[in-house]
C-alpha cells in the first residue's frame, strides 16, 4: 500500500504516540510525544502535552512550570526576523550597508529577538534529516569523547550503493541500534521485505522505532537468528513448536515460575481443604497459571511463524542485497550471509577499521563469486558561505568508517582465479598468486 | 528488467551491462538475433543472452567469457553514454539522503543533463513517486525521454522542454524535493519555492564554483529557506594490494642456539592503500529547508 503523499493539513499535525524530532540550533533529539511524559533536552525539563493537535515545523517557547507555549508567528518576508528568533547566526549577513556586523551587532540583534529568559524551542517534521542531522550534532559532541561511528554521508553511500529500493528483498545485520535498519525500511516504504540477521536472543530496534513508520511497514520486516543460518544452509532447520524459542533462558526461567507455582499449590491440593476463601484463591491461582501458560503458547507460535516465514524468504537464496553494519569481524559475516544473495546483485559492508575489510576483499578474491570490488571511504567537508568570509568550517574525514562494495556474479572459482586477472591493476597481479594461509593466520 | 524492479531472466528488449573485466563494462541492449563484439570474441543475442540467468557468465566465440549483470542507476552512471558533465554515485548518495528521498517523493530536477541523477531519483521514489526533469537543450530532452521509455520508467517521469529560471517546472505545489544543477540556480529559487507543497520541502543545489554557491545561499535567505548548508563530499578509493617486505639481516644472536634462519628474508603483507591523487573536486552540494507556508 503507498504511502500517499498528500498535502493535507490533518497529516501535519502532532498526535500522542507520534516520534518526533526537537530542534534548537543545530541541535536535535529524537523523543516520543507521551501524556504528561517529562521530555530533557538541551540541560531543560518540559512537557509535550502543549504541542498535541500544532502543525509540524511549530515554535515553542519553554515557560516556566515546564509547559509549552506557542511562539507568535514571524513575518516570511524580513530575514532580520527569522535571524532574531533563533536561527544559526552565521546566516546573519551583512546587508550592503555596513561591511561587516561586528560582534556587538549581532548581540543586540540577539538581544532585541529575544526577550530575556526566553527561549525557543521547534517541533520540525518527523522526517528523517533527523538521523543525518542527528549524526552531525553528534559528531561535533562526541568529537572529544574521540568515538567513532557511522557518519549520515557514509550512511548516504550504503544506502546508494546497495541499491536499495521499494519491492526488493534485503538482508539486514546491524549493530546500529536499529539505525541501518530504519534508514533500509524508510527507503523501501513498505514494499517488497527486509530480514534482519541478529545475533544473541532478539534484533535491536529502538533506532528503528524512531523512524515512525506506519504500521503495514512491520509486516515488510523479518528476523532470523545467526544462530540458525547454517541449519538452513544444510536444509537441516527445525521449525517444529519445541524449536521455536532461540532463546532458551527465557524458556527456563518460565519454567521455573510454573514449578514454583505448582509446588505452592500442591501441598494446598492435597490438604482437603474446607475455607470457602481459600478454595476461590486456589481456583483464581489456577486460571492464572493456565492463562499464562496459554499466552506463552500463542507467544511460541508466533515466533516459530516468524521464524519460518523468515527461512521461507531466506532459503531460496535469492535476495537482491546484503548490508552489513555491525561491530562484529565482517569476514565471517558477510561470507555467510552471501550466500543467501542471488548473482548480480549488490552488497555493501561497513566497518569501524579498514584491515577487517581488506580481510574480505581478499577472501572474495580467492572464493570467486563477486566482482567491482571497492574499498572506500568518504570525506565529508562544511563551508560557512557569507559575503567575503567564505571558507570551509569542519572536514570530517576518517572517522566516519570504511565501505566495502561489490556485485555478486555466479560463483565459479576456479576460472574467477584464472582470467580475470585483469580485474587488478599490474602490480598486484604478480602477487595474487602468492596469496598463502600466512594472511589468514596472521588475522 | 527495469532500472526500478529487478529481474531474474534476461528478456528481448532489456538493458544490460556486459562486465569484461576491472573498470571495463557496457550497456548494451538485447535484441533477438543481434550479435555484441566484446574483447573477449562476440556475443550472441539469442542463445547467449535471452533467457540467461542476470548475473551468469557468458562465453564468447573467442573462449574467454565476461558476466552479464542487471541494470542499476549505480552502473549506468559509470556507463551511460556522456551529453553532459554527469554527477556520480557519491554525491548522488549524499543528495539522496539529505533531500529525504523515498518512495512516492515527488521531485523537480533540472537539468537533465545526462540522467544520470535522474535515474538514481527514479529508482528512488518508484513506485508511487514522480519526477518533474527540465532539460534546456531539446536534443538532450528527447534523449532522455528516449532512455526513460527504453529503460521502462517512462511512467515515473515528466521531461519538459524549456528553461527553468524563466518557466519554472512546469508544476506547483507539489514537490517534497527540488534539485538544480544548472549555471545561474540563484535564478530558478522563486520556482523552486513554488513548486514545493504548501507544508514545506527540501532543495539541493550544485555548483562546481563558490561564486555560485553564494549567490544562490544569498537567494534561498531572500526566500525564507532555513537551515542552509554548503557541503561537500569526496571518496577515497583505497587499493588492496600484497605487498613483499624484506627482512633486514641483523647477522647472528650472540647467544641464540636456534639455527640461523636463512629462508625468509621477506613478509608478505596484504594492505591497502590511498591512490596518489584523491578524486577530484566535482562540485557543492547547497541543501535547504522550505518551510510550511
Amino acid at each position: 500500500m503507498a504511502e500517499c503523499v498528500k498535502d493535507s493539513d490533518a497529516e501535519g499535525r502532532i498526535s500522542y504516540g507520534d516520534y518526533v524530532v526537537l530542534k534548537r540550533g543545530d541541535v536535535f533529539k529524537s523523543v516520543q510525544v507521551e501524556n504528561k511524559k517529562k521530555v530533557i533536552f538541551e540541560k531543560q525539563w518540559f512537557f509535550l502535552d502543549n504541542a498535541v493537535g500544532q502543525l509540524y515545523g511549530t515554535m515553542f517557547e519553554i515557560e516556566a512550570g515546564g509547559s509549552l507555549k506557542l511562539k507568535a508567528a514571524k513575518h516570511s518576508g524580513d530575514s532580520l526576523d527569522s535571524k532574531e528568533a533563533g536561527q544559526d547566526n552565521r546566516h546573519i549577513v551583512d546587508d550592503g550597508r555596513s561591511q561587516k556586523l561586528s560582534r556587538d551587532d549581532i548581540e543586540t540583534l540577539k538581544e532585541q529577538g529575544l526577550k530575556g529568559q526566553e527561549i525557543v524551542q521547534q517541533l520540525i517534521d518527523n522526517s528523517t534529516t533527523f538521523k543525518d542531522k542527528t549524526e552531525f550534532a553528534q559528531e561535533k559532541y562526541i568529537k572529544k569523547k574521540k568515538k567513532n561511528h557511522l557518519r549520515y554521508d557514509t550512511l548516504a553511500q550504503v544506502l546508494t550503493l546497495g541499491n536499495i529500493h521499494a519491492g526488493s528483498k534485503i538482508i539486514v545485520f546491524e549493530t546500529c541500534a536499529g539505525l541501518v535498519l530504519g534508514s533500509v525500511m524508510e527507503r523501501m516504504g513498505g514494499y517488497g521485505s527486509v530480514i534482519q540477521m541478529y545475533p544473541g536472543g532478539g534484533p535491536t530496534r529502538a533506532g528503528m522505532e524512531s523512524f515512525g513508520f506506519p504500521s503495514h511497514f512491520h509486516q515488510t520486516l523479518h528476523e532470523f537468528p545467526l544462530c540458525k543460518v547454517n541449519a538452513l544452509l544444510a536444509g537441516t532447520l527445525d521449525l517444529s513448536e519445541k524449536d521455536a524459542d532461540g532463546n532458551g533462558r527465557s524458556e527456563s526461567s518460565q519454567e521455573t515460575s510454573g514449578v514454583s507455582e505448582e509446588k505452592n499449590s500442591e501441598p494446598q491440593s492435597m490438604e482437603v481443604s474446607v475455607d470457602p476463601q481459600e478454595e476461590v484463591r486456589r481456583a483464581e491461582r489456577e486460571r492464572l497459571r493456565e492463562q499464562r501458560a496459554q499466552e506463552k503458547k500463542v507467544k511460541m507460535e508466533e515466533k516459530r511463524k516468524k521464524l519460518a516465514s523468515a527461512a521461507a524468504l531466506l532459503e531460496g537464496r535469492n535476495a537482491d542485497g546484503l548490508v552489513i553494519a555491525s561491530r562484529f569481524h565482517p569476514c565471517p559475516v558477510l561470507m555467510g550471509l552471501l550466500k543467501f544473495v542471488a548473482p548480480s546483485r549488490p552488497f555493501v559492508v561497513y566497518c569501524q577499521y579498514r584491515e577487517p575489510l581488506i580481510e574480505c576483499y581478499t577472501k572474495l578474491r580467492e572464493q570467486g563469486g563477486a566482482i567491482s570490488l571497492r574499498l572506500t571511504d568518504s570525506w565529508l567537508r562544511h563551508y560557512q558561505v557569507l559575503p567575503n568570509r567564505t571558507h570551509p568550517v569542519l572536514l570530517m574525514s576518517g572517522g566516519g568508517g570504511y565501505l566495502l562494495s561489490g556485485t555478486t556474479v555466479a560463483a565459479d572459482a576456479a576460472k574467477a582465479r584464472n582470467q580475470h586477472k585483469a580485474e587488478e591493476p599490474v602490480a598486484k597481479r604478480l602477487k595474487l598468486d602468492k596469496i598463502s594461509s600466512s594472511c589468514d593466520s596472521s588475522a | 528488467m527495469s532500472f526500478v524492479e529487478y529481474s531474474e531472466i534476461i528478456q528481448e528488449g532489456d538493458v544490460v551491462i556486459i562486465f569484461q573485466g576491472h573498470e571495463s563494462m557496457m550497456p548494451i541492449k538485447v535484441q533477438s538475433g543481434a550479435q555484441t563484439q566484446t574483447r573477449y570474441g562476440a556475443i550472441r543475442h539469442s542463445s547467449d543472452l535471452i533467457g540467461q540467468r542476470f548475473g551468469s557468465k557468458v562465453t564468447c566465440s573467442k573462449g574467454g567469457w565476461v558476466y552479464v549483470l542487471h541494470p542499476t542507476p549505480e552502473l549506468w552512471t559509470v556507463n551511460l553514454p556522456h551529453r553532459t558533465q554527469i554527477l556520480y554515485t557519491t554525491d548522488i548518495a549524499n543528495i539522496t539522503l539529505m533531500l529525504e528521498l523515498k518512495p512516492g517523493s515527488v521531485v523537480c530536477e533540472s537539468g537533465t543533463g545526462s540522467g544520470s541523477l535522474s535515474h538514481s531519483i527514479l529508482r528512488t521514489i518508484a513506485p508511487t513517486g514522480h519526477l518533474h526533469t527540465v532539460e534546456f537543450h531539446a536534443q538532450r530532452a528527447e534523449k532522455a525521454m528516449q532512455e526513460f521509455k527504453e529503460h521502462k520508467v517512462s511512467h515515473l517521469v515528466t521531461v519538459r522542454n524549456q528553461d527553468v529560471c524563466k518557466d519554472g517546472f512546469g508544476i506547483t505545489g507539489i514537490a517534497d524535493a527540488v534539485f538544480l544543477d544548472i549555471p545561474s540556480p540563484w535564478e530558478a529559487i522563486t520556482h523552486a519555492k513554488s513548486a514545493i507543497k504548501r507544508k514545506g520541502g527540501r532543495v539541493c543545489s550544485f555548483s562546481p564554483c563558490i561564486e555560485q554557491v553564494q549567490r544562490t545561499c544569498e537567494a534561498l535567505l531572500d526566500h525564507g529557506f532555513e537551515e542552509i548548508c554548503t557541503l561537500e563530499v569526496l571518496l577515497r578509493v583505497h587499493d588492496v594490494r600484497t605487498v613483499t617486505l624484506p627482512l633486514p639481516d641483523f647477522g647472528p644472536e650472540e647467544d641464540s642456539t636456534d639455527i640461523p634462519n636463512t629462508g625468509n628474508t621477506s613478509v608478505i603483507c596484504r594492505t591497502a592503500t590511498p591512490p596518489r591523487e584523491m578524486a577530484g573536486h566535482t562540485g557543492y552540494l547547497t541543501f535547504a529547508t522550505k518551510p510550511r507556508d
